[in-house]
């Protein structure tokens, strides 16, 4: 492997008084699923945040240590839309923005500047295929996106993340508000996306990280347990015992 | 299995009895409205008339009609709400989608709820103050508008927040999350989805604005004005002006041996303009909420 594609140093992060991240270190390479697993509280969506930095929005939030995106620290970033357009974001629950599903998808490369109708027509389909939604809404792409049941919402959804071309998607618990039908088409989507897209996968699902990720991170309470290849992870011997038993329910 | 135990007589009894007390309450409401119309349109019925809405007053102010004053009225609540409308509305967008928690906000916050609170007539001395002397706008059009203006501006800002965050956040953090600014969030989802809240906000003041006789009486309304007939801009912006709530009261208390209904007939003319104005707001209202996407 070369370059790492995502290098975190000594990453602390507090909301006010409370800190969630307690200087965590460790490296994501290129294009591959790096699964991170942990229960509630233990810091993985702010770990993404973090990533694109829209905890800038979270006025209490202080973060203290380095990321770095292809060598580059995202917090000296200047163009901080630009940065947040090379990583694409899919939350827990599917947001279908108030407007219709082409301008869902259209969204991001309009704000990106990209007026041209041509262009996005094509952007547009090709994000839809891509998400495994283009059967099912192309003869009613400018009905509400909000219209759309869960499960397809939360296509669109990453419609929406892939439509700005990012080269690292990030997807946090995706599959908890859909179906395990439609989770496994996405599933699908992915280990197609990771031929050219560097994927960070945050789940509950301890089974869906041993299924996708080749190496698995488990978070607990803002520290890293255990970083390996997940054959490692989800092994009967993974180093820290508390992993093991994480993974085999038998936690707490 | 579901016998009737005194436990569940009892349940049924006080859901009953709530029911019938919280709905008796809610309708009562209707009295008052009914009362107060009736009496106007029965008191104000031998002076009704199309003339009454379009004649100068005449006879000192004794026969005649309203026409004066009630151009006087459109202009004040077009001019007041054309500069309370963009600045509270605008205004209410930095504080609910750009202002972090400092003291300059807390104290935008505060300055925003007090002025809320104060008194209209106390507003009119401000605006006798600030806008007719040391502006030097004398006593006019501006002055009143400007007065009604202030007087609007923390009940705009307030309602327009609120509308602002009835729009979930995590539509903001989709958006965000895209790399659209703050801005592009704002135009594209914010505004589109609590602009029919925005308008009920801002109609319901122009109603106020149209009733409110303390600001102009100081400022701006006088007793009488004659007006040249048959152009659509009859006042110029610095002159004094008539309006109907000034004009009511010059009847009810300053003209002696004036016809009883002509000062009803004033009060429903006002009373039916503030009416359409809130209806006009409701089937707004309902007819953006009706296309309220999600």
């Amino acid at each position: 492997m070369s370059q790492p594609h995502i290098v975190v140093q000594d990453l602390t992060l507090a909301y006010g008084p409370k800190e969630v991240i307690h200087g965590i270190s460790f490296q994501v390479q290129r294009h591959e699923i790096f699964g991170v697993i942990g229960p509630s509280q233990s810091g993985k969506t702010s770990l993404l945040r973090c990533l694109n930095r829209t905890i800038d929005f979270c006025a209490e939030a202080s973060v203290a240590g380095a990321i770095t995106v292809n060598g580059q620290d995202v917090r000296h970033v200047k163009d901080v839309y630009g940065l947040r357009r090379r990583i694409g974001m899919v939350a827990p629950l599917p947001v279908g923005l108030p407007l219709s599903i082409y301008d869902n998808v259209a969204f991001a490369p309009r704000c990106a500047g990209l007026t041209k109708t041509s262009q996005l027509d094509g952007l547009v389909e090709h994000c839809l295929r891509q998400a495994a939604l283009w059967e099912e809404v192309k003869d009613r792409l400018h009905s509400l996106g909000t219209k759309l049941s869960g499960g397809q919402q939360q296509r669109l959804t990453i419609a929406r993340a892939l439509s700005h071309q990012p080269e690292i998607l990030c997807l946090d618990e995706f599959s908890i508000a859909i179906d395990p039908v439609t989770t496994m088409r996405i599933e699908d989507v992915l280990k197609e996306l990771r031929r050219h897209v560097t994927i960070i996968l945050v789940t509950n699902l301890t089974q869906q990280a041993r299924r996708l990720a080749d190496r698995t991170m488990f978070l607990w309470s803002g520290k890293i347990v255990e970083l390996d290849r997940s054959e490692v992870v989800f092994s009967e011997h993974p180093a820290n015992r508390k992993t093991y038993d994480y993974v085999n329910g038998i936690f707490g | 299995m579901f016998a009737e135990t005194p436990q569940v007589r009892r349940k049924l009894r006080q859901e009953a009895v709530a029911k019938w007390v919280l709905s008796a309450m809610a309708a009562s409401m209707i009295i008052p409205l009914l009362l107060i119309v009736g009496y106007v349109v029965i008191r104000a019925w031998p002076s009704l008339s199309l003339g009454f809405l379009v004649e100068m007053p005449t006879n000192n102010m004794r026969d005649g009609g309203v026409w004066p004053a009630l151009i006087g009225t459109i202009y004040l609540v077009v001019l007041s709400l054309a500069v309370s409308a963009p600045i509270g509305v605008l205004a209410a967008v930095y504080l609910n989608e750009y202002a972090r928690d400092n003291w300059l906000n807390r104290l935008i916050n505060m300055a925003v709820i007090n002025l809320a609170g104060v008194p209209s007539i106390v507003h009119a001395l401000f605006g006798l103050g600030a806008f007719v002397y040391a502006a030097r706008f004398g006593y006019s059009i501006i002055s009143a508008s400007l007065t009604l203006a202030v007087m609007t501006l923390p009940v705009i800002i307030a309602s327009t927040r609120e509308a602002l965050a009835s729009v979930p956040r995590s539509f903001r953090e989709a958006c965000w999350n895209v790399g659209a600014t703050r801005w592009q969030t704002i135009r594209a989802v914010v505004l589109p989805n609590s602009i029919s809240g925005i308008l009920t906000g801002l109609i319901l003041q122009v109603s106020r604005a149209a009733g409110e006789t303390a600001p102009i009486m100081f400022t701006g309304a006088v007793f009488f004005k004659s007006i040249p007939r048959g152009t659509p801009l009859p006042y110029g912006l610095h002159e004094s002006c008539m309006a109907l709530s000034m004009h009511l009261f010059t009847l009810a208390t300053q003209v002696p041996d004036v016809k009883e209904s002509v000062p009803f007939a004033t009060a429903l003319v006002l009373l039916a303009s503030v009416l359409l104005v809130n209806a006009a707001a409701i089937s707004l209202r309902v007819f953006l909420r009706s296309r309220k996407r999600w």
